[in-house]
């Protein structure tokens, strides 16, 4: 089997932030209901949409959404050097980086470490409203309170996949077989999902163009999601500032707060919203 | 110097007490719902283990039979036997799955595909399971009290274990390298 590198491109000017690939993605990885005791910080997300904006007022303001997962990345990968339990890897095969939620000890230095708050940590035992154990995915193993989990691109479906190929009798997954489930889901294909390695695949096309960014890439760490906006302001907040250095972006706009693209990005999309609603509880949940 | 002998005679009846009796407590069992033989079975009814033990389309396994692959025959008695009898009044006749017990059930974080196993790697079924198809009588099946786990999965002679260890060895010596990455074989 020729080693795969899996990739997304996502065209953040398609995206209309309806959190269809949030949903999918939980049911999918069998993310339980949020707790009663959760709150914006401990919920599990394995893909967040977030909403950023240029920071002007009307009628210059202009917004998006960005949906933001585990950038899958291949150099440096932050979370795997400093995981002590070597619970995080990164396969050579696929580029996908992997996390063992049976390995891991629960310290969140990799959530620390990681860039792109896209690892969350089990505050709680998972626990689903009675009744509701017979929907969950058997391909996808539920995680206990303790342990660090984050996005693996379905690796579950690339099981399905690859069992799927073999009753075939070939070892060769073709394009389309293994697709993740927010992939799967998104309405307005604003998410594309293949192998960039594959030069004819869409996704490694995508990353080619003209207009497609990666999110921090200064940091070098050769994330595999390219995210793609034909507008400039979007695309400067890949690269967003250090703090306390004006970006010419900034200059004359102080203070530095929420509306700085950076810190929009890394606030969740609720936050910027003025109604505070807070996440479904187990019980809301149980009662429709 | 006296008091030695009782010493070893009393480790020794301590030692034995508890090896002899330590797999009963740690270990409880129960019988399998059906008296089923296998060699009957293959004898009369299909030659190749996947002629029950089957495969659905998509590669994954079925394991164990349902009932109705059973009632295809047994709808009514074949012969004359009284584990027959019992399987027809017990199950048949009431539409009850018989609650079978797996000897080599996997935890829930292991991805564990037999297609991929039988078809591209050319294992045989016995390499793993034993020689099943020629047995006349399936065991008791014991399960750790703690762990939940079979105790088939630390093999018997002539079969290897079925822990972590066990697949690593054999993919090692197949040189299969395809151990970049936990989620290879987990989930």
């Amino acid at each position: 089997m020729s080693a795969k590198k899996y990739g997304m491109s996502i065209d953040v000017d398609r995206c209309n932030g309806c959190g269809a690939c949030m949903v999918a993605c939980a049911v999918e990885n069998n993310i339980p209901p949020a707790h009663a005791g959760i709150n914006e910080r401990k919920g599990i997300t394995w893909i967040r949409v977030y909403k950023v904006d240029n920071g002007e007022d009307y009628p210059g303001k202009r917004s998006a959404f960005v949906p933001v997962l585990c950038q899958h990345c291949g150099e440096h990968t932050p979370c795997a050097s400093v995981c002590p339990q070597q619970a995080v890897d990164v396969d050579p095969q696929t580029g996908i980086v992997g996390q063992m939620p049976e390995r891991c000890l629960g310290c969140r230095y990799c959530m620390a470490a990681c860039p792109y708050h896209a690892r969350y940590f089990n505050w709680f035992d998972p626990v689903w409203p009675a009744g509701m154990e017979k929907t969950l995915n058997p391909d996808v193993a539920p995680r206990m309170r303790g342990v660090v989990e984050k996005c693996n691109f379905c690796h579950g479906r690339l099981h399905a996949a690859k069992q799927r190929a073999a009753a075939a009798g070939t070892e060769e997954i073709q394009p389309g077989d293994y697709v993740p489930a927010c992939v799967e889901a998104c309405p307005t294909g604003a998410i594309r999902f293949g192998d960039l390695n594959d030069a004819a695949s869409e996704t490694a096309k995508a990353a080619k163009d003209a207009n497609s960014f990666r999110l921090l890439e200064k940091l070098g760490t050769d994330p595999k999601i390219y995210y793609r906006s034909k507008k400039d302001w979007v695309r400067q907040i890949a690269s967003a500032p250090k703090v306390g250095q004006p970006h010419e972006n900034n200059v004359g706009r102080t203070p530095r707060s929420a509306r700085d693209p950076l810190v929009a990005l890394l606030a969740p999309a609720r936050s910027s919203a003025p109604s505070s609603a807070p996440l479904p509880t187990r019980k809301e949940t149980l009662h429709g | 110097m006296r008091g030695i002998i009782p010493f070893v005679a009393g480790a020794a009846i301590a030692l034995s007490a508890g090896w002899a009796g330590f797999p009963y407590a740690i270990y409880k069992s129960r019988p399998q719902p059906v008296d089923f033989s296998h060699r009957v079975h293959a004898e009369k009814a299909g030659a190749k283990c996947e002629d029950c033990h089957a495969f659905r389309n998509d590669g994954t396994f079925a394991g164990i039979p349902s009932l109705d692959k059973c009632t295809g025959c047994h709808a009514a008695a074949m012969g004359t036997t009284a584990a027959e009898k019992n399987f027809i009044d017990q199950y048949v006749t009431p539409q009850r799955e018989p609650q079978w017990a797996a000897y080599a059930r996997q935890p829930e974080n292991v991805f564990f595909s037999h297609i991929a196993h039988v078809k591209l790697g050319q294992v045989k079924c016995e390499t793993c399971h034993g020689d099943q198809g020629s047995t006349d009588k399936l065991p008791r099946y014991q399960e750790d009290r703690i762990s939940g786990y079979s105790r088939d999965i630390w093999g018997t002679a002539g079969r290897p274990g079925m822990t972590m260890d066990n697949c690593v060895d054999c993919h090692r010596k197949q040189k299969l390298e395809r151990e970049h990455s936990c989620l290879e074989c987990h989930k």
